[in-house]
C-alpha cells in the first residue's frame, strides 16, 4: 500500500477497498476481544476457517475475528452478514452446522440464538435483543464490523474521514470550538470538559506540545478502554490525531498498561498500518501536518491512570503524583504543555467532527452530553459493555439492559466510579447517570465501572475491600493516603470481624477528611468514599456490626453461624459428607448438628443442603441454639410408624 | 511585575513571583510546620503538615503552602480550626510510627495530638524523603532510594552506591525527623545483608 496524500485520495482508496468485496458476500464475525478469547473464541475462529476450507467456500465466505461488541457473558459472539444473524455461546462444534445451514442454506440455527429468559422469544439479530436494543453504541458498535488488526476494515466504516475533514476543511481553532461546543467531558473519571483541556493547552507557552492516550484503565471489573483499543484501535488514533492537530502537538503517547496485551498489539499494527497509508507520520494526506504516536507499556500501577503520576511513568520515573497546582494541560510531560484524554474520550472526537457539535449533544443530559460505556458486572444477569446516551436511568442499566439480578435474589447496591466511587441504594435507582448527578449522590462517574451487588452482599466489607485495594495500590507518597488508609483499613477490618468499637464510625469520619482535604492527588482525596458512600446510604449495616456484632447481610464470616435447624432437617447426609472440617455429627436418621468449634464457616453445607428442605440456616447476631438433646434427635418417618 | 502582595495572618506580606506560600511566610516571619521540607530541595507536597486556609475570589481551600505559589491579594491563614485538625491527624498518624521523635513529639504538643491515638507500628521511617531527596538533588548519588509502594513503602540504601559512597558523607542522618537512627540502620542492613539479587551479583 502506497502513501495516501490527499483527502481526494483516500475517498478514492476507500472507494476501491469496498468495490473490491461484493455486499453480500457472506462474512462471518467472530468477537476477538479478551471476554471471548477467553470463554474460546480463538478455537472458534479456527473452527470457522477450517470448517470453510473443508467445505471449499474459501472463495465465497470472508471469516475474521473483531472487536468486543459487549455482550461477554453470552460470548463468543458470532455474527454472520450480510443477514446480521447474531450466535451467542458458539463453541467449536457448532461451527459445521453453522457453516452449512446459515452461511450455505440461509438457514438460521435456532438453539444458538438469544432467547429471552420472560417472554421464551427468540432475536435473530443483534439489534432484537434486549441487551443491545437499549443501547445506542456509537463508539462500541462499530466493533463487530470490523478486524482491529486490519485497517482497510476501518476505512470500510467511513474511517479517517474526520481526519482528512479536519486537516483540509477546518483550522485548529474550528476543531477545538467544536470539541468545545459538543461539551464533551473527559471520559476517564474527572470529567473535565475536553474542549477547555486543549485550549489551556494550545494558549500555553512551550514547545513541543504533547496528546496523550490514558488507556492505564485500572479499575477493578472495568474494561470499557480496553474493547475500543483492542476493537478499534483507529479510532482512537483518529481521534488523538485530530487533537494534536488543534492543540498544535507533533507528538503522541498512549500509555497502556502492559495487563493488556491485546490491546497493546492491536495498537501498535495500527499505528504501523495507519503510517504505512499516511494517517500518521510526516505531511499527512498532504496538509503539511507532522504528527507520530509512541506505544508505553505502563507497569500496572493503579495510581498512573492519575494525570500526573502517568506523565511521571512517561519520563521514566517512579509513578507518583505531582504536587504541583499548576494544571498539566500547560505544564506536563517533560515539563511542557499535554493534553490527556482517556482512550473513550479520544474515541468520540472523529465522530463530533464527522457529525457536528449538534449531532454529539442530542445525546445526553443539560451538563453530560453524549453516550457513555459502562462495564457492567457482578450479580447481573447480562454482564458486559454497554453504552447508553448520558442521563439513563441506573434501573434502565441493570434492568432493562443487565436483566436484572440473577437466581432470584434482591438488588441492594450498584458501585460506580471504580475503587473509589460510591455505592447507590435501591432508591436511586431512578437517577439519571451523568457526572454531576452521580457526583450529588456520593458516587461519581469514574471511567464507568458499574458493579451490581445483590442482598448477600455486606457493604462494610465492599468498603473493606475497596479501601484494601486503593491501600495496595496508593504510591505511598503522601500522609493523608497513605497512612489514613492504612487506619481506615484496620478499622474498617476489624469491624467486618466484630471487633468494632464505639468510635470506629467518627473516627473513620475524621480520617476521611484529612484525606479529602489534604491528600495529594485524586486517589487519595477520593479514597474514602467507599467507606463514606457505604455510610451514607447503609449506615444502620455498619452500627449492626458494631453494636449488635451482626452481619446483616449474613456474609461477614467472622459473625455468623451456621445453624442446622432441628425441625427441618432430614437427614438426608448431604452436608455431613461434604463438610471439609468434619463439624457436623448425626447419621441416617439422626439429625444432623453443626459442631460451632471445628466450624470454618466455609458455607458447603448451608449450599448443598437440599432447596426442599432449607434446613441450613446463617445466624447471626444471636446465640446459636444449644444442639437438641441426644435421644430427640432421632427422626422417626411417618411412613414407617405405621 | 514581580512583586506579589498578599495577606498572611491578616499581615500584608511582599513576595516574589515564584515563591511558595511557605516561603512568603517564613520570609514575613510567620511560621508553618513542616516535616518533609528542606530549602536546598525541590518541595515535595508529601507529609501535608504545612496547609493552609487559602482564601481566593471568594473561595476558601486547604493547600499545601510548600507547593502553593503565591497570587496576588490572597488571604492566608495558617491556623484555623480546620487547619489545626487535620495537622493534629497527620501528626497521630505519624506518631504511630515514630513515637519518639522529638520533633513530632513538640509538634504533638502544640496540637494536642495523641501519641497514642492509634495502634504502635515502629517503623521509625515517616517516609518524609528527605534522605532520598538530598542524595539524589544535593549529593547527586542516588545511594538511597524508596522500594515499593503504599503502605509498603521503605526506604532503603543501594549497596553499590552506598558501599563507596555514604562512609565518608553521611550528610542525610541529620537531615532525618525521627533522629537519624533510621537511616543509619536502614545503611547497616543494606551493607551486612546486601539484597539476594546483589549477593548473585557478586558471586559471579
Amino acid at each position: 500500500m502506497s502513501r495516501i496524500n490527499s483527502p481526494d485520495e483516500l475517498e478514492k482508496v476507500r472507494q476501491e477497498i469496498i468495490s473490491r468485496e461484493n455486499p453480500n458476500k457472506p462474512c462471518i464475525s467472530i468477537c476477538a476481544g479478551a471476554g471471548c478469547i477467553a470463554s474460546g473464541a480463538s478455537e472458534v475462529i479456527a473452527a470457522f476457517k477450517a470448517e470453510i476450507e473443508k467445505q471449499g467456500l474459501m472463495a465465497e465466505v470472508n471469516t475474521k475475528g473483531t472487536g468486543c461488541p459487549g455482550f461477554c457473558e453470552r460470548g463468543p459472539v458470532v455474527v454472520i452478514y450480510p443477514e446480521e444473524i447474531c450466535y451467542l455461546q458458539v463453541k467449536p462444534e457448532d461451527v459445521p452446522e453453522v457453516v452449512s445451514q446459515t452461511v450455505r442454506e440461509k438457514k438460521v440455527v435456532d438453539r444458538l440464538l438469544y432467547v429471552d429468559p420472560t417472554t421464551g422469544e427468540k432475536a435473530t439479530h443483534e439489534a432484537d435483543i434486549p441487551f443491545y436494543r437499549n443501547q445506542e453504541r456509537n463508539v462500541i458498535g462499530n466493533n463487530i464490523k470490523i478486524d482491529p488488526k486490519n485497517i482497510d476494515d476501518y476505512l470500510v466504516i467511513g474511517g479517517y474521514s474526520a481526519l482528512a475533514k479536519t486537516l483540509s476543511k477546518m483550522t485548529a481553532d474550528q476543531v477545538l470550538q467544536e470539541v468545545k461546543k459538543a461539551n464533551l467531558r473527559g471520559r476517564g473519571g474527572g470529567g473535565f470538559p475536553a474542549g477547555t483541556k486543549w485550549e489551556g493547552s494550545r494558549n500555553a507557552p512551550g514547545e513541543p506540545k504533547y496528546v496523550i492516550v490514558n488507556a492505564d484503565e485500572g479499575d477493578p471489573g472495568a474494561f470499557m478502554d480496553r474493547a475500543v483499543l483492542e476493537g478499534n484501535p483507529h479510532s482512537v488514533l483518529e481521534g488523538l490525531t485530530i487533537g494534536a492537530y488543534a492543540i498544535g502537538a507533533h507528538e503522541g503517547y498512549i500509555y497502556v498498561r502492559q495487563e493488556y496485551p491485546l490491546a497493546v498489539e492491536n495498537v501498535t499494527i495500527a499505528i504501523q498500518q495507519a503510517q504505512e497509508y499516511g494517517f500518521l507520520g510526516k505531511n499527512i494526506l498532504g496538509s503539511g501536518f507532522d504528527f507520530v504516536v509512541k506505544v508505553h507499556k505502563g507497569a500496572g500501577a493503579f495510581v498512573c491512570g492519575e494525570s500526573t503520576a502517568l506523565m511521571t511513568a512517561l519520563e521514566g520515573r517512579a509513578g507518583e503524583p505531582r504536587p504541583k497546582y499548576i494544571r498539566s494541560n500547560v505544564v506536563g510531560l517533560w515539563g511542557k504543555p499535554s493534553v490527556l484524554n482517556n482512550v473513550e474520550t479520544w474515541a468520540n472526537v472523529p465522530l463530533i467532527i464527522n457529525n457536528g457539535a449538534d449531532w454529539f449533544t442530542q445525546f445526553g443530559t443539560d451538563t453530560s452530553k453524549g453516550t457513555k460505556i459502562f462495564s457492567l458486572v457482578g450479580k447481573i444477569t447480562n454482564t458486559g459493555l454497554v453504552e447508553v446516551p448520558m442521563g439513563t436511568p441506573l434501573r434502565d442499566i441493570i434492568y432493562k439492559i443487565g436483566g436484572g439480578i440473577p437466581g432470584g435474589k434482591k438488588f441492594k447496591a450498584v458501585q460506580t466510579g471504580g475503587p473509589s466511587g460510591g455505592c447507590l441504594p435501591e432508591e436511586l435507582l431512578d437517577l439519571p447517570v451523568g457526572f454531576d448527578e452521580l457526583t450529588k449522590a456520593g458516587s461519581m462517574m469514574g471511567s464507568g465501572g458499574m458493579i451490581v451487588m445483590d442482598e448477600d452482599t455486606c457493604m462494610v466489607d465492599v468498603a473493606r475491600y475497596f479501601l484494601e485495594f486503593l491501600t495496595e495500590e496508593s504510591c505511598g507518597k503522601c500522609v493523608p493516603c497513605r497512612e489514613g488508609m492504612r487506619q481506615m483499613l484496620k478499622i474498617l477490618t476489624n469491624i467486618t470481624k466484630g471487633k468494632g468499637k464505639d468510635g470506629d464510625i467518627e473516627l473513620l469520619e475524621q480520617l476521611s477528611e484529612t484525606a479529602i482535604e489534604a491528600a495529594l492527588c485524586a486517589l487519595g482525596k477520593s479514597s474514602p468514599n467507599p467507606f463514606l458512600s457505604t455510610l451514607q446510604h447503609f449506615r444502620e449495616e455498619y452500627e449492626a456490626h458494631i453494636k449488635e456484632k451482626r452481619c446483616p447481610a449474613l456474609s461477614c464470616k467472622e459473625l455468623i453461624s451456621y445453624y442446622i435447624d432441628p425441625d427441618k432437617c432430614q437427614a438426608c447426609m448431604n452436608c455431613l459428607r461434604k463438610c471439609p472440617s468434619e463439624a457436623i455429627t448425626g447419621g441416617k436418621r439422626q439429625i444432623h448438628i453443626v459442631d460451632q468449634e471445628k466450624c470454618t464457616k466455609c458455607g458447603t453445607c448451608f449450599e448443598v443442603c437440599p432447596h426442599r428442605f432449607h434446613a441450613v440456616r446463617k445466624i447471626s447476631g444471636e446465640p446459636v441454639p444449644p444442639p437438641i438433646p441426644e435421644e430427640a434427635r432421632t427422626i422417626v418417618r411417618k411412613s414407617k410408624e405405621k | 511585575m514581580s512583586e506579589i502582595l498578599l495577606k498572611i495572618d491578616g499581615k500584608e506580606v511582599k513576595a516574589k513571583e515564584g515563591m511558595t506560600v511557605l516561603e512568603a511566610a517564613r520570609s514575613a516571619g510567620i511560621s508553618i510546620p513542616t516535616l518533609c521540607h528542606h530549602e536546598k530541595l525541590e518541595p515535595y507536597g508529601a507529609c501535608r503538615l504545612c496547609i493552609v486556609e487559602l482564601e481566593s475570589r471568594g473561595w476558601t481551600r486547604i493547600v499545601v503552602s510548600c507547593v502553593y505559589p503565591v497570587e496576588k491579594n490572597i488571604i492566608v491563614r495558617t491556623r484555623s480550626e480546620k487547619v489545626d485538625r487535620i495537622r493534629k491527624m497527620i501528626l497521630e498518624l505519624q506518631l504511630a510510627h515514630a513515637p519518639d521523635s522529638f520533633i513530632l513529639q513538640d509538634l504533638a504538643k502544640e496540637y494536642g495530638a495523641d501519641r497514642d491515638r492509634f495502634e504502635k507500628e515502629p517503623s521509625f521511617c515517616i517516609h518524609c524523603g528527605l534522605c532520598v531527596r538530598y542524595c539524589a538533588e544535593v549529593k547527586k548519588k542516588n545511594a538511597v532510594g524508596f522500594v515499593d509502594r503504599g503502605i509498603k513503602k521503605e526506604i532503603s540504601f543501594i549497596p553499590e552506591i552506598a558501599s563507596k559512597e555514604c562512609w565518608n558523607c553521611k550528610e542525610c542522618f541529620p537531615l532525618c525527623p525521627t533522629e537519624a537512627l533510621q537511616a543509619a540502620y536502614v545503611l547497616m542492613e543494606a551493607l551486612i545483608s546486601p539484597p539476594p539479587s546483589f549477593k548473585r551479583e557478586a558471586e559471579k
